[in-house]
């Protein structure tokens, strides 16, 4: 055991911060790098967001005004990257860094450097992704998901873009690595796993998905690369290859990579209801073992995203009903959520606000995806804004407003302070009328024949385009009010209570408000395991 | 020290403020950014020179404070298993990493060759577009790609210096396994001895490897832009003579460390940890072994 260690906290029963900038640069604390994670994932989010009110800009009316076309797919491909691999996915690390501790017992993750690596790796990797704006060529634009040939057709953006790539997929890894040591090593005694709040075992179920396929992602890309610089033929006909297997490969890692974005908000929003609902979670074992089985289905219908590119027939039948098959799992999910609401007192707090449209708006999103896994159907749907409709709907009111519920739903506990409840309900309302405004009319244009991925389109699209960019600024625009809300609450709301939720459950509820600077150092008795779980 | 170790059972260990993970990033920020340079040609390899330079520095200088910490018995069990479960979750990224390119082959050759040859309904791949080429494999493709200008190529057998190499990894799998039983049983001359012998195996085959490779460049017209097959043959085997080579450089840091007396019957993560390492890339070359070179 470390005798500098026991020395410092003999001397300083309380916090013992470092000071200044090395804080942040050298973090070891699981809640200061938690914090940079999701200030992150703001400012990415922000700069994702920006990009996509510039395509909205653009489809506001038919023609083009603002950008010329280049650099419209330019803002299409990054926009998505950067939302996924710059916001989502940091601001889950984030929270992961800051509940997993706290509420498995822990006081810190299990490999506080590694902790510190995985995030120093993301600024720097967008860094390098932000650069492709500015070399010749322009940004890459053949969409995020790389399809050669068409990705191979980049400038000078290509290199960057690949190992920007890379620096995610480390990141990831590490940082998932560290969840799952961290929640199978670090447990307090007495907290088995199927005692574990959802979080932590959605979040386990993430990680392993996540080491599981950034590698092939990492393998895809740098096929890529070969076939770019080093004369390969992996994704050409001429030497053999071929451009489908790029696909395969992508999906194998891209169809996973969906429920590493939308399980943490299962396991978010599964603590959420249950607090404002003052019930217990309606079959708790039930959302454990249906995670597990999304995770499982989520290696077996990759194909599903290419069923237009061709494949014989028994491959689109099996790719078909596996995807299908996922509907049972999730409606497990959605049918636990009502049922824990079923006859509960439930108030309406923020949090409790977005859980629920988030109940409702992922459902509806996973409607469309279900009509999107019908073959025959598919070959209307594919590319076109159908699709936008059905995967924004599962990742903004989805993965977003997920990750909003649960800031307001820890931010008291994080900063010993409550954020105000009418900006917090004004948010939440402007954002659930933009969110639908902006992204409801997309099924209707998809459906019409309206391709995604284009900066100019027929003036029979041009009445819900100019709704959805309607929606686009006020769904824009009100995120705002959302750094505002917390701001305010961390320089000036009220002091908090140890459990501001009358409702909560946990051991992240037993620490003292705000939470100490290492969380547990010694680990929590049975008793106040026991006493979380009652609570 | 005594205090400290009573403290150990229910006291966490978490480590000061380090500025390693960020001088980490920023080494494989240049690293990656000097690489893209290079290939782009903005500028030399000098940027990328630096970022080797500094990887280097990064993997001495954070490894020795973990060393060092570990020596002073910094590390209670805990941690102890918290590095284990993270080297396992380490290794089985890096199984998923291969199994990308092992799917890229098996695509290859079961589907996507097939198709080009105009098997079933793809017929028409062959009525239409490559009239004059027949699916086999090994291929370099319709455009037979290639060094030569008659387009040929010829393959490495595999029970030629293969399968040497076969038997030089399978016998530094025995001898690591042999030192690693010395270790537990305290007889460190054994354990010197028989790890030397591992990290010496692991450094004759990347020799033999690169003499696979200067034949296949030079007298076989087998290089990486020959077609499919060169691509999955010299990237399947390059990732993997890049992990062996980083894996017999472990070794010799640990072999290192034995011979300063490191490492106890009880407690020896670091041997470990690289031994399973060793063990992972033994098992790929012998996918590799059956499948690229073999059938």
């Amino acid at each position: 055991m470390a005798n500098t260690a026991t020395h410092d906290h003999a001397h300083d029963h309380h916090d013992h911060k470092p000071h200044g900038l090395k804080r942040w640069l050298f973090a070891t604390n699981h809640k200061d790098i938690g914090t940079m994670y999701l200030v992150f994932a703001c400012a990415m989010f922000f700069m994702g967001g920006a990009m996509a009110l510039v395509i909205r800009a653009e489809l506001f009316q038919p023609g083009l005004q603002f950008v010329d076309p280049g650099f419209f797919n330019s803002m299409t491909t990054m926009h998505a990257l950067l939302m996924i691999f710059g916001a989502v996915m940091p601001a889950w690390t984030g929270l992961a860094n800051w509940m997993v501790p706290m509420q498995v017992g822990a006081p810190d993750m299990a490999l506080p450097r590694l902790n510190n690596f995985s995030f120093w790796l993301l600024p720097f990797a967008f860094t390098l992704l932000l650069l492709t704006l500015f070399v010749p060529g322009g940004a890459p634009a053949g969409g995020w998901t790389l399809y050669p040939p068409l990705s191979l057709q980049a400038g000078d953006s290509f290199p960057l873009t690949i190992f920007a790539i890379h620096l995610m997929g480390i990141s990831s890894i590490l940082g998932a690595i560290n969840v799952v040591v961290t929640i199978l090593n670090m447990r307090a005694p007495g907290m088995g796993l199927l005692n574990m709040p959802l979080f932590c075992w959605t979040w386990l179920i993430t990680a392993y998905l996540l080491i599981a396929v950034m590698p092939v992602l990492a393998g895809a890309v740098t096929m890529l690369l070969t076939d770019y610089f080093f004369g390969t033929s992996f994704f050409a006909a001429s030497g053999g290859g071929d451009p489908v297997m790029f696909q395969h490969i992508f999906w194998f890692f891209g169809h996973p990579e969906v429920y590493i974005l939308i399980l943490p908000a299962f396991g978010v929003v599964s603590e959420i209801i249950p607090t404002f609902s003052r019930k217990p979670l309606f079959g708790y074992e039930s959302m454990v073992y249906a995670s597990a089985s999304i995770a499982f289905l989520s290696f077996i219908v990759w194909a599903h995203h290419m069923f237009t590119v061709g494949m014989p027939l028994a491959g689109q039948l099996f790719f078909m009903l596996s995807t299908m098959l996922i509907a049972v799992p999730t409606g497990v999910k959605v049918f636990n959520w009502c049922a824990t609401m079923w006859k509960g007192s439930i108030s309406f707090e923020t949090p409790m606000l977005f859980s629920i449209a988030f109940l409702f708006l992922f459902t509806i999103g996973g409607f469309s995806g279900l009509m999107l896994a019908i073959v025959p159907a598919d070959f209307q749907y594919h590319d076109s804004y159908f699709v936008v409709a059905h995967f924004h709907y599962v990742l903004v009111p989805g993965a977003v407003f997920a990750i909003m519920a649960g800031v307001y739903y820890w931010l008291p506990k994080w900063s010993g302070r409550m954020y105000n409840e009418k900006v917090g309900k004004l948010h939440f309302w402007l954002s659930t009328i933009g969110v639908n405004v902006l992204f409801f009319p997309q099924h209707f244009l998809g459906l019409a024949g309206m391709p995604r991925r284009i900066p100019d389109y027929s003036t029979q699209f041009a009445d819900w385009n100019m709704v959805s960019s309607i929606g686009a600024f006020i769904f824009g625009f009100s995120q705002l009010l959302f750094v505002y809300v917390i701001w305010s609450a961390v320089r000036s709301g009220e002091k908090a209570a140890d459990r501001p939720w009358e409702g909560a459950h946990g051991l992240e509820w037993e620490l003292p408000t705000p939470a100490p600077y290492h969380s547990w150092e010694t680990p929590p008795s049975r008793a106040v395991i026991s006493q979380g779980a009652m609570h | 020290m005594a205090n400290a170790t009573e403290h150990a059972a229910d006291k966490y260990y978490v480590p000061h403020e380090s500025p390693w993970p960020i001088y980490g990033s920023a080494t494989l920020f240049v690293f990656m950014i000097g690489l893209c340079g290079w290939l782009n040609e903005w500028y030399g390899p000098w940027v990328f020179a630096t970022g080797v330079v500094m990887l280097i520095a990064l993997f001495v200088g954070w490894f020795a404070v973990v060393i060092n910490e570990h020596q002073r018995g910094m590390y209670n069990m805990q941690v102890d298993k918290s590095f284990r479960m993270g080297m396992m979750w380490f290794i089985f990224s890096e199984v998923m990493f291969f199994a990308a390119f092992f799917g890229a082959l098996f695509y290859a050759r079961q589907l996507s060759v097939p198709w080009i040859g105009g098997e079933g309904v793809k017929i028409f791949n062959k009525l239409l577009l490559f009239q004059d080429y027949t699916a086999t494999w090994p291929t370099n493709g319709p455009a037979a790609l290639g060094p030569r200008d008659d387009g040929s190529f010829e393959t490495i057998p595999a029970f030629g210096l293969p399968a040497i190499n076969t038997a030089i990894l399978l016998l530094s799998g025995v001898t690591i396994t042999i030192a690693h039983h010395a270790l537990k049983e305290g007889n460190r001359k054994i354990l010197n001895i028989f790890l030397a012998a591992t990290f010496l195996l692991g450094f004759l085959f990347v020799g033999l490897q690169a003499e696979e490779y200067i034949h296949a460049y030079t007298e076989l017209g087998l290089t990486l832009s020959t077609g499919i097959y060169g691509s999955t043959f010299f990237m399947l085997t390059g990732f993997h003579g890049v992990h062996v080579t980083l894996g017999a450089i472990m070794l010799l840091v640990i072999w290192f460390r034995t011979m300063k007396g490191h490492f106890t019957p009880q407690r020896h993560f670091g041997f470990e940890a690289v031994a399973w390492y060793w063990h992972f890339v033994d098992v790929v070359w012998l996918g590799l072994f059956v499948f690229v070179y073999w059938v």
